[in-house]
C-alpha cells in the first residue's frame, strides 16, 4: 500500500497538469486523475506494471480519457470550461492572461488525438517512443500527428482558420 | 554532412531533442542558411514555452483535498482512501477513514463464497442449476434476479470450461455462482454478491477453509473467485476475470 503511494506520489502533479491541459476543465481533470489513481491502484495490486511507472500511469489516463470521449461521441471537441467561456472574445496580445485563455481555447479546438500527442511531447517532455507506448500507436504516427497538431495550433493562434465560437476582436 | 532532403518532421525531432548529435549538428547547419526552417524551429520552441507558461503552475499547486474527499465518499474503501489521503496529506491519517461496515463486508463476502464453493463443487449431477449450454438464459435470469448487469467471464483460454451457474441466497438477497472446471476435473467458482453497500474496488486475498479466495467489489457487485488449486493459479484466473469485466 505505502509502496504504491511512494511510487505514484511524484507523478501526481504531472498527471494533474496533463489532465488539465487535456480536458480544459479543472473539475473534469481532477476526476480523470482520481479515476486514473483508482484504476492504477487496482492494476498495481493485480500485477506489477510491465512498463515503467510514468508511461504506465499516463497510458491508464489515456484509456480512461478515450473511453469518456467515446461515451460522449456527439462531442467532437471538448467543452470549454466555464472559467474560459467568459473570455471567448479575446483581444490578441492584450495581456498574458488573455494569451493563456486564447491558448486554452485553441487547444480545445484540436482533435483529441492531436491534443494528446502535442501535450505529451511539448508539455510533458516525453520522447516519441514513450508517447508511442502510452498511446499504443507507431512512432511514425506520433511524428505525423505531432506535426499536424503543431501546424494546426499555430494556425489557430494566428487567427487563421475557423475558430468555432472564438472571436478575435481587432 | 549531408542529411538528404529536409523533412518537416526532422525539424520537429530536432526541436524535441530526438536526434543524435551528428544529425542535430547537420540540422543546425541547415538552420543557418534556411530562414524558413529556422523560423519553424523558433515557432515550435515558442509553442512549447507557451504551454509551459500556461500549465506549469499546476505542478506547484497543492493536490486538492477534493480528491481525497471524493474518493472517500464514492468508494468507501478505507484502504484506497488511506492511499489517497497519504498521497495528499501525509501518512498516518488514513486509519481515521476506516469504515467498520466495510470491514464486515470484507470478511463476509469471501466466507460466503467459500461456503457456496464447498457445498456445490462436490456435486456431480447437480453442480449447477443452469448448464453452460443455456448461457444466454443464465445471464438474463441472473441479471434479472440480482438486479444488476451480470456477465460470465470466458476462461477457456486459461483451460477452464464453464459448467454453468446457479442462484444462491446471499445474506437474504439473491447472489449467484458460476462454476468452471479444468481438464483434470478441478473446479473453481466465481461468486457474485449484491450485498455491497459501497463501491469498493480493492482487490484482496484470503484463505477460507483451505480455499484460496480472491475477491473485490466493483460498483454494484462483489466478486469472489474460490478454488483449492494453488494460489498463483487462482490469482492468474482472477486477473483474467477482472480484465474481462473491466476491459
Amino acid at each position: 500500500m505505502s509502496r504504491f503511494a511512494d511510487l505514484v506520489h511524484g507523478h501526481l502533479p504531472h498527471l494533474r497538469r496533463y489532465a488539465r491541459a487535456l480536458t480544459g476543465d479543472v473539475a473534469r481533470a481532477d476526476d480523470l486523475v482520481q479515476d486514473t489513481l483508482e484504476r492504477a491502484w487496482i492494476k498495481f495490486h493485480l500485477w506489477q506494471p510491465m512498463l515503467a511507472l510514468r508511461p504506465w500511469l499516463f497510458a491508464i489516463m489515456h484509456n480512461l480519457f478515450v473511453n469518456q470521449i467515446r461515451a460522449n461521441a456527439r462531442r467532437e471537441h471538448m467543452p470549454i470550461g466555464e472559467d474560459q467561456s467568459a473570455n471567448l472574445a479575446v483581444r490578441p496580445n492584450q495581456s498574458d492572461l488573455l494569451e493563456v485563455n486564447d491558448l486554452i481555447a485553441c487547444l480545445a479546438l484540436l482533435p483529441f488525438e492531436q491534443r494528446e500527442v502535442l501535450l505529451l511531447v511539448s508539455l510533458e517532455d516525453m520522447s516519441y517512443s514513450e508517447v508511442s507506448e502510452i498511446l499504443g500507436i507507431p512512432v511514425g504516427t506520433v511524428t505525423s500527428r505531432l506535426a499536424r497538431a503543431r501546424t494546426r495550433l499555430r494556425a489557430l493562434l494566428d487567427g487563421e482558420g475557423e475558430k468555432g465560437s472564438l472571436k478575435v476582436i481587432k | 554532412m549531408s542529411i538528404g532532403p529536409l523533412r518537416e518532421e526532422d525539424l520537429h525531432a530536432y526541436a524535441d531533442c530526438e536526434l543524435d548529435s551528428a544529425r542535430a549538428a547537420a540540422i543546425e547547419d541547415v538552420l543557418t542558411r534556411d530562414s524558413t526552417a529556422a523560423s519553424l524551429v523558433d515557432n515550435l520552441r515558442a509553442q512549447k514555452a507557451m504551454l509551459h507558461a500556461a500549465y506549469d503552475g499546476i505542478l506547484n499547486e497543492p493536490v486538492p483535498h477534493r480528491l481525497a474527499r471524493r474518493v472517500h465518499a464514492k468508494s468507501g474503501s478505507w484502504q484506497y482512501a488511506a492511499i489517497v489521503a497519504s498521497l495528499v496529506i501525509g501518512t498516518g491519517i488514513g486509519w481515521m477513514l476506516r469504515d467498520a461496515r466495510d470491514e464486515q463486508q470484507r470478511v463476509v463476502l469471501p466466507r460466503h463464497a467459500a461456503a457456496a464453493h464447498a457445498v456445490f463443487t462436490p456435486e456431480v449431477r447437480h453442480a449447477v442449476e443452469v448448464k453452460a449450454a443455456e448461457e444466454a438464459h443464465l445471464v438474463r435470469w441472473l441479471s434479472k434476479r440480482l438486479g444488476a448487469r451480470v456477465r460470465v467471464p470466458q476462461l477457456n483460454a486459461l483451460g477452464y470450461e464453464l459448467l454453468g451457474g446457479r442462484l444462491v441466497p446471499e445474506a437474504g438477497r439473491p447472489g449467484a455462482q458460476f462454476m468452471y472446471q479444468d481438464s483434470a476435473g478441478r473446479r473453481i467458482t466465481l461468486y457474485l454478491s449484491t450485498d455491497v453497500t459501497n463501491r469498493d474496488t480493492a482487490f484482496r486475498y484470503t484463505r477460507e477453509n483451505g480455499l484460496h479466495v480472491f475477491y473485490w467489489i466493483d460498483r454494484e457487485l462483489g466478486y469472489a473467485l474460490s478454488g483449492d488449486i494453488d494460489k498463483a493459479e487462482i490469482l492468474r484466473v482472477a486477473r483474467a476475470v477482472y480484465e474481462q469485466l473491466n476491459p
